[in-house]
């Protein structure tokens, strides 16, 4: 019998919650209002709601049929699990992207499939919808693409003309860990699709020496995600795959996703709980590396087993273990150094900079840019403020380490 | 103490025009007392006239950037906004850095409204929920209730307008409403009723917020961070949220609890069918480089996109060996098609060369860097690396046999000859290979690219050249035998 759209809604939005990547920004400006038919897109992104698991929803994240050929150990969708399957047509795609876009509940569509037949015939299948979305009904909101690692360049560029930004999840983050637990992936075909797609990029990005105009290719760039806590692999390992990936093939973002319990998981991945605190500790190792000028073996060499401390977050890990390096004077530290200061984002540095030429800093000055003084006060000096040498504490590591929890009566 | 009295919450041109002729008339900051009411501009007294005499002093100016400050802060319910404004636009007179001042308290707490603002204008974008109702042109018809904290309904109408320009549609808050109608943008202070709306497409969201969200994962600290309670009554979905946290540790239990299943039919069928037919084994270049795609006999493979393999005709009598693909290389996946490839290209199209006619390789298929910030910076291959890639470099010489091979920097010269040569002792004469080869010595181009003085890469440019020239000949004279 033929489920109901609610039905299917239900299943192939079930199946697409484990890619964590939501984001709809980065893109080129996109206006309705000048151009006519729905939808616009403003550089920034808008989360229109947020799931009691904390993620933000952006777009309609669905798939567009949860059956797949192949039988990724880590994946709900796998051909050897026993959830429920479903399919949708790509005008109920469409649909619901229109109707949800419309009442303001989404920003766009991220679809993605289980492999069904051929790459080649998912990948149609996906550029289909992005391709009437855009040309048949004039919708200028985002569009989010799974890409098929092997699908043909001729697909892969087409969907690069109708949608925002292209993704191809590398999922494990060593070669060997994907062959052990995804047999039918390929990781030097990954690779080669994302060098693929930034060579697209770069080229397209290009004004043309005739028309000086850029031609469209995902104007919000490619992005991954890895998946943590599935295989042995440390946060070293993973980081430095981020930034191999960030460095080869120019991605926006890499998302991690702690590997979570799934219905009818496959018995070679014992059920734990989500690593939610690595995974959150893997995040702003990563924000270090991309915006506060860290070196990701500067960030994992702390320690031997080069998993990150979860009680510290990086930058007060690196700190602690580079107390030489401080007190950093706030009056005339160089900016990459006050970025180093745990507490000090990128925002309170470019302040710190700019009033420096009025004033000599004192605390309470960045009291008012609502630093926190109790972190940052050990690590800087200002010109009513000296700290004691740092290298003297010997308890600052327990000053920031959360106090052991109580233990609560059964 | 003057009394201002203004008729709007949020309007800033009346702001500016009461607070130019404040300036002007040289009342100071702490002299004004700003009201909000109906009674209208300098009510209590007599305008400061800005027109009856002309001003001696000029005009006041200000910088760009306090303009879009003050349209954001105007819009702030704080009824202290109007004076703190004020304040500032007379110390701008004196004082024309102070926005830079990021520390200055007037400056600190007129970002902190700007901020405010920019927060409620950001959630109203994102938590309006739109609700169709009967239409009555061609036009689907569409009305939204939504209560911001501040005055931001003028600043927020714009992006609706821009993003929902096929439809009608109506916005209702207490502090205002916005609406567009065949196109036609309209905003107005006056506050609205809430109206009774109902959209069956709510049920269809419903079922997808409830099933993207993960039970195994539940924070929710960090979605109350972000979306407050506040915001819940017009959310639609916000209803669900008590139930799924309560549901969420049983759920996550029944995950554990159950026990593995046998896998269905479908999957046996797919197993059970016979592995992709095994491609006939290819002979020749095709199928040494189709065997060279999957290569893992060092650990490059696994850092670098793809091995990147010679490019020429199966029996080229000439062939260019380079050390190792580049950048460009790898994410092509051809050899010398960067910047190096460049000039090898310029060069030999200068000494008559062919490209198409001679077959290009490296000593290492794969390309090894290090990571510097985000870029990928070339990294020589050790000894060992250049040792276990020769595999495929001797296999590249057996099938191509050519007359002559243009080794080209140190790491090529080594792989051929299985000594560490000093480059210039070399350079520039023939050599005998086994099997009767030749081998001509010469740098690599990407040498020049690294030379920082102009002079000197010219220089350069030219000797590698007549290197090339010098292969080119030697090839071309009938009794082409290596030298020695
Ligand atoms: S290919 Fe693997 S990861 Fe993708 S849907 Fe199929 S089983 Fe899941
Ligand atoms: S560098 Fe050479 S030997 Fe090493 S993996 Fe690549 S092709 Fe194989």
């Amino acid at each position: 019998m033929q489920r109901t759209l609610t039905e299917r809604l239900a299943i192939l939005s079930d199946a697409a919650k484990y890619d964590a990547s939501c984001a709809s920004s980065g893109t080129e400006k996109r206006d309705s209002a000048r151009s006519g038919g729905l939808g616009s897109t403003e550089g920034s992104g808008i989360c229109h709601a947020y799931a009691p698991d904390g993620r933000c929803i952006s777009l309609l994240k669905i798939l567009l049929t949860n059956f797949c050929i192949y039988d990724c150990a880590y994946c709900i969708n796998r051909s050897s699990s026993n959830v429920a399957r479903a399919r949708f047509t790509a005008e109920e795609v469409i649909w619901l992207t229109l109707e949800f876009y419309r009442r303001n509940y989404i920003e766009g569509l991220f679809l993605s499939s289980g492999i069904i037949r051929s790459s080649d015939h998912t990948m149609e299948q996906m550029v289909r919808v992005a391709r009437e979305l855009r040309t048949t009904h004039g919708f200028r909101g985002y569009i989010h693409l799974k890409t098929i690692p092997e699908a043909s360049p001729a697909l892969i560029e087409e969907a690069g003309l109708y949608a925002d930004r292209l993704s191809i999840n590398i999922e494990m983050p060593t070669d060997a860990g994907l062959a052990s637990l995804a047999p039918e992936k390929r990781p030097a075909g990954i690779r080669r699709a994302m060098a693929g797609l930034r060579t697209k990029i770069e080229e397209m990005g290009e004004p043309t020496l005739r028309t000086k105009a850029r031609r469209r290719f995902a104007p919000a760039g490619q992005s991954t995600q890895v998946i943590v806590g599935a295989d042995a692999a440390s946060d070293a390992t993973i980081l430095s795959t981020s930034g191999r990936l960030y460095g080869s093939y120019g991605l926006r973002r890499v998302y991690y996703s702690g590997f979570s319990p799934i219905p009818d998981a496959s018995s070679r991945l014992p059920p734990q709980k989500p690593p939610l605190m690595r995974e959150h500790r893997l995040y702003q190792a990563d924000w270090l590396f991309r915006f506060y000028g860290f070196g990701i073996e500067e960030i994992t060499a702390a320690r031997p087993d080069g998993m990150l401390d979860l009680d510290l977050d990086p930058k007060l890990a690196w700190a602690l273990a580079h107390r030489e390096r401080f007190p950093v004077d706030v009056n005339r530290a160089p900016r990459e150094m006050l970025l180093r200061v745990p507490g000090f984002g990128v925002k309170v540095v470019q302040a710190i900079l700019a009033a420096r030429r009025h004033r000599r800093v004192r605390l309470e000055d960045l009291g008012r840019l609502r630093v926190s003084l109790r972190k940052v006060r050990p690590f800087i000096a200002t010109a009513d403020w000296t700290p004691l040498r740092l290298i003297d504490r010997l308890d600052l590591g327990a000053l920031f380490r959360p106090a052991p929890e109580q233990m609560a009566l059964l | 103490m003057r009394t201002v009295r203004l008729r709007h919450a949020a309007d800033f041109p009346e702001w500016r025009d009461a607070a130019r002729m404040l300036l002007l008339g040289g009342v100071a900051p702490h002299e004004v007392d700003w009201r909000l009411g109906e009674e209208g501009l300098f009510a209590e007294e007599p305008a400061p006239r800005a027109t009856a005499s002309p001003p001696v002093t000029p005009l006041p100016r200000v910088p760009p950037s306090f303009l879009e400050l003050a349209e954001a802060v105007i819009c702030h319910s704080d009824p202290a906004r109007f004076e703190l404004l004020y304040r500032m636009i007379a110390r701008l007179q004196v004082d024309r850095q102070l926005l830079s001042d990021r520390m200055d308290r007037d400056v600190v707490a007129a970002r902190r409204l700007e901020k405010a603002v920019r927060r409620d204008a950001h959630k109203m974008t994102a938590f309006l929920r739109f609700r169709e109702v009967p239409a009555e042109g061609a036009r689907r018809r569409f009305v939204a209730w939504f209560e911001p904290d501040h005055h931001i309904v003028g600043r927020t109408a714009p992006f609706f307008a821009r993003r929902f320009a096929d439809m009608d549609w109506m916005i209702l808050t207490p502090k205002g409403s916005a609406s567009l109608t065949d196109g036609a943008l309209r905003v107005s202070e006056a506050p609205a009723q809430k109206p009774d709306l109902a959209d069956p497409t709510d049920a269809l969201w419903l079922t997808y917020y409830r099933n993207i969200f993960n039970p195994a994962r539940l924070k929710v600290k960090a979605m109350m961070a972000e979306m407050p309670k506040k915001y819940w009554a017009n959310l639609p979905e916000a209803a669900l949220i008590p139930d799924l946290i309560a549901q969420a540790p049983a759920r996550v239990a029944a995950m554990a609890e159950q026990a593995a299943r046998r896998p269905p039919a479908f999957h046996d069928r797919i197993q059970a069918r016979a592995p992709a037919e095994p491609l006939p084994p290819m002979e020749g270049l095709a199928g040494l480089r189709a065997e060279a795609r999957g290569c893992t006999r060092c650990p490059l493979h696994c850092q670098a996109t793809q091995t990147v393999f010679g490019e020429g005709p199966e029996h080229a009598s000439l062939m260019f060996l380079g050390e190792q693909p580049g950048d460009e290389e790898d994410l092509e996946g051809r050899p010398f098609v960067g910047p190096a490839g460049r000039i090898l290209d310029d060069t030999m199209r200068q000494a008559g060369l062919d490209r198409s006619a001679a077959y290009v390789t490296n000593a290492v298929k794969h390309f090894k860097y290090e990571l510097r910030g985000k870029r990928r910076i070339h990294q020589s291959p050790s000894s060992g690396e250049v040792e276990q890639c020769r595999w495929w470099l001797d296999r590249e010489m057996a099938l191509i046999r050519p007359k002559l091979v243009v080794a080209m920097g140190r790491t090529a010269v080594s792989a051929l000859t299985g000594k560490v040569p000093k480059l210039a002792d070399l350079r520039g004469r023939l050599h005998a290979l086994d099997a009767g080869r030749a081998m001509i010595v010469t740098v690599h181009p990407s040498y020049l690219l690294r030379l920082p003085d102009a002079r000197a890469r010219g220089r350069e440019a030219i000797r590698f050249r007549e290197d090339l020239e010098a292969a080119r000949d030697w090839l071309s004279s009938p009794t082409s035998s290596p030298a020695r």
